[in-house]
């Protein structure tokens, strides 16, 4: 498709003022990806989570979600989105992952637990046996040509693997490492829930991989490609200076100062939200209220209290 | 759409032996469920509703600065963060002893109604629909049933039925627009969605700009027109293409609401949404006190069953005997009730809106003024899709109403300090059901949190009585022709937005 990689992160990184990764969805490009699609299917499982990056996902704007699902992707499996239900979605899942083995891309939502052999996560029945999620995750995790794990819980285990949880919820790289997995290439989009570019951005740079036209993303120390979780929020914040002049707000209601004080987590983040800004660029977290830190491997309890300073 | 003849649904291999169908994953819902059923006849003879998934948001709760509860929570659904948000806030007002100010009230309602606006949408065109429409021929709208019963199998005129289908079909990929749409008036408001940084105890953290209400204002124009002129004849449309759908999965006829979007600032039960409670055929004032939670037949170990959710014990235990589902079983008054848009509008029964009255007078033959006109039709598969789009034109309306007090710029917070110890109960209405948040506080953290979710309510197992749950009981009865096929398995659950 003509794209080298430096052109991808220019466009999909974009620029204070002409944001998002909307420039590369062209037509052509949308071309070559239907190609990729279909090389490449997509089988999406969610675990221990909410379903919030599925909706986030809907929210993509450049493109359109409907391109995403008629055109850039092939869903094949996706407990939210897919016409069918029951053993016939199931099948379908298994016959694809076996029709694409070592080339089709295993999305995971959610946390997997592991106590209890599995079953505080049951994602299906087969031949009257339930399927776990742990199970049916190494299963596929084994056959993918790579896993993007979407999501906070995912990525790290989130909420679900929080502290009093019950239910060993672990991110999939941890336990796919704990299974003889370790070698598998997971790539971490976390956010809770991610931006739809980060995850529709992340999957477009995975089909040039996979179409053998691109590297492979750039990853970071906890596994997040750099594109998207390269730069610190608190860095690159319209509030920094007011951050180094001591201009610190007290209340949510002060809106010209930094709200490091009522518990902005923006130095320990690090997302491009302070210039993706989110729901088609109507807002964000810390023009809101605070930044919480929702991309980060120790959320939520290295961020809590999350309206407190620290 | 109109005009067409409806034709009965396929009908094959009608046996007289009881045959079981256990549907899992059941999709397009949020979460994990399996539903077991026995057929009989060609109708439901038995059913099982079984919730896969645990994770204890209870448990994760203790110990934390409750003031965290607002966010954590919110991550219980992605379809619905702000239904759990709000119940949180007002869980911790409660115990917080914080008054919100009117303009919190109102930007809060703001940020909840853009939701439910959402909610409904993505749940009616791209959890539900895909149940009567023949979606494209590639992934994810294929697999599906060979016998689907969907419009296009319906409607005996090809060409009408292909032009029907296309209708339906340009709707779905309209409402994914209109439904991100809603997404942003609530991140005007709220900070980003899914999961609004902005509802905190006390208010919400945005004294929302004229700009931002201008920005909600021109987003809601292109909603309500939506809901009005294409989301609301669509569904009474459908109606006539599937009238044996107003006729099936009545269930107990008990509902509970706990009421939703406060209008006053000094009656807490002055909402647009009453709060009441409708059993065995008549209405009751809700008490919390008659709230009760059985696990009998529940993943969940108690001290005792039957616990209100103030002395609410959450202890996962898989290996219970006769247990089969990690859902608790809740009943009000010892009743199995059910919760969502039928439930609320029931209790609340007002005026249906005019494209209604006039498509059920001249589609249906039914005078009808009021939701409760609609009689034992709104308690079917069909009648909880109608209930669901009234509602979302009677909360646009109302949303209207509220864009008009919100004043600019004005403080939708006030401040408060975290007590030592307090008590707080934060009851509202997701938009798929009522909602409880219980949070007791202690040394200023977190010593017990209980949540009753919607979902609990619908889709929970049977009780210690040996009741069915709601969804379990609507299901006992409906018709399942085809057992390879059972689509109206899946229909009677998604018409509960589980
Ligand atoms: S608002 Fe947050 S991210 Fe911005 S400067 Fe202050 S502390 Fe840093
Ligand atoms: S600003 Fe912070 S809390 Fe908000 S999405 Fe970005 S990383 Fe998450």
């Amino acid at each position: 498709m003509g794209l080298n990689r430096r052109e991808f992160v220019k466009l999909c990184s974009g620029t204070v003022a002409g944001l998002g990764i909307s420039q590369v969805f062209n037509p052509k490009v949308i071309q070559a990806m239907e190609e990729g699609a279909k090389k490449a299917p997509v089988i999406w499982l969610q675990g221990q989570g909410c379903t919030g990056c599925s909706v986030s996902l809907l929210n993509s704007v450049h493109p359109k979600i409907k391109d995403v699902l008629l055109k850039v992707i092939s869903l094949e499996y996706h407990p939210t989105v897919m016409a069918s239900e029951g053993d016939m979605a199931l099948e379908h899942m298994y016959e694809v992952a076996e029709k694409f083995q070592g080339k089709f891309f295993l999305l995971i939502e959610g946390a997997i637990p592991t106590k209890a052999d599995g079953r505080y996560c049951v994602v299906g029945e087969k031949d009257g046996h339930e399927i776990t999620m742990k199970d049916l995750a190494l299963e596929l995790g084994k056959k993918s040509l790579a896993t993007v794990a979407v999501g906070t819980c995912a990525a790290y285990g989130g909420i679900p693997a929080g502290e009093g949880n019950l239910t060993g919820a672990t991110g999939v790289k941890d336990f796919f490492a704990a299974n003889g997995l370790a070698d598998k290439l997971v790539v971490n989009v976390p956010g809770c829930p991610p931006h739809p570019d980060w995850m529709i951005g992340t999957l477009l740079a995975a089909w040039q991989y996979a179409l053998g036209k691109g590297p492979l993303p750039e990853l970071d120390s906890d596994g997040r490609p750099t594109l998207f979780f390269g730069e610190n929020i608190h860095e690159n914040c319209p509030f920094l200076d007011k951050f180094d002049n001591d201009e610190l707000a007290d209340t949510f209601m002060d809106k010209d100062k930094c709200r490091y004080q009522i518990g902005c987590k923006g130095p320990n983040a690090y997302a491009d939200c302070y210039k993706r800004r989110w729901n088609g660029g109507v807002n964000w977290c810390i023009e809101n209220a605070v930044c919480i830190g929702c991309v980060e491997p120790g959320f939520p309890d290295d961020m809590s209290p999350f309206y407190e300073e620290g | 759409m109109s005009g067409c003849k409806p034709s009965k649904a396929p009908v094959a291999g009608v046996s007289s032996k009881k045959i079981k169908i256990a549907v899992d994953p059941v999709t397009r819902i949020e979460g994990h469920l399996k539903v077991e059923v026995e057929v009989k006849d060609g109708k439901v003879v038995e059913a099982k509703c079984v919730g896969g998934m645990y994770r204890g948001f209870e448990n994760i709760l203790v110990g934390r600065d409750p003031r965290d509860a607002s966010q954590l929570t919110q991550r219980i659904c992605g379809v619905c963060p702000t239904a759990h948000a709000t119940a949180s806030v007002l869980a911790l007002d409660d115990a917080f002893g914080v008054k919100v100010p009117t303009n919190g009230r109102i930007a809060r309602n703001l940020i909840l109604g853009a939701n439910y606006l959402q909610s409904h949408i993505l749940h009616f065109y791209h959890l539900a629909a895909l149940d009567y429409v023949k979606g494209p021929d590639a992934a994810p709208f294929i697999p599906r049933y060979d016998n689907p019963d969907l419009l296009t199998d319906r409607i005996k005129d090809a060409k009408k039925a292909a032009a029907v289908n296309q209708y339906g079909l340009d709707q779905y990929l309209k409402a994914l627009e209109i439904r991100r749409i809603c997404h942003e008036m609530v991140a005007l408001l709220g900070g980003r969605m899914p999961h609004v940084q902005g509802m905190v105890a006390g208010g919400t953290t945005e004294a929302p700009s004229k700009e931002k209400i201008a920005k909600y204002y021109a987003r809601f124009k292109e909603v309500i027109a939506f809901v009005k002129d294409e989301y609301l004849p669509l569904i009474y449309t459908l109606g006539t293409v599937y009238p044996d759908l107003f006729e099936t999965g009545a269930g107990y006829k008990n509902c509970v609401s706990w009421g939703v979007f406060p209008l006053s600032d000094t009656d807490p039960l002055d909402l647009l949404l009453k709060r009441g409670a409708y059993i065995d055929g008549k209405d009751v004032e809700v008490d919390p006190a008659k709230i009760k939670e059985y696990v009998g037949h529940s993943w969940f170990n108690q001290s005792k069953s039957g616990l209100n959710f103030a002395e609410g014990e959450t202890v996962p235990n898989v290996d219970k005997a006769g247990a089969y589902s990690f859902i608790k079983s809740p009943r009000y008054a010892d009743k199995a009730c059910e919760a969502g848009p039928l439930a609320r509008m029931w209790v609340t029964n007002p005026e249906l809106s005019e494209v209604g009255q006039k498509m059920l007078k001249e589609k249906y033959g039914i005078n009808a003024k009021k939701v409760r006109d609609l009689g034992d039709k709104a308690f079917s598969i069909m009648g909880r899709h109608v209930a669901r789009a009234e509602e979302t034109l009677y909360v646009a309306n109302a949303i209207a109403g509220w864009l008009k007090q919100i004043v600019p710029g004005e403080s939708t917070y006030m401040e408060y300090e975290v007590p030592e110890s307090g008590e707080g109960l934060g009851m509202t209405e997701a938009p798929r059901g009522a909602l409880l948040h219980y949070v007791d506080v202690k040394d200023q953290k977190i010593s017990n949190y209980q949540i009753i979710s919607a979902t609990i309510w619908n889709a929970n197992p049977m009780d210690d009585m040996g009741q069915r749950g709601p969804i379990e009981e609507c299901l006992v009865g409906i018709p399942v022709p085809d057992p390879k096929n059972p689509v109206n398995v899946g229909r009677l659950i998604r018409a509960f937005d589980p």
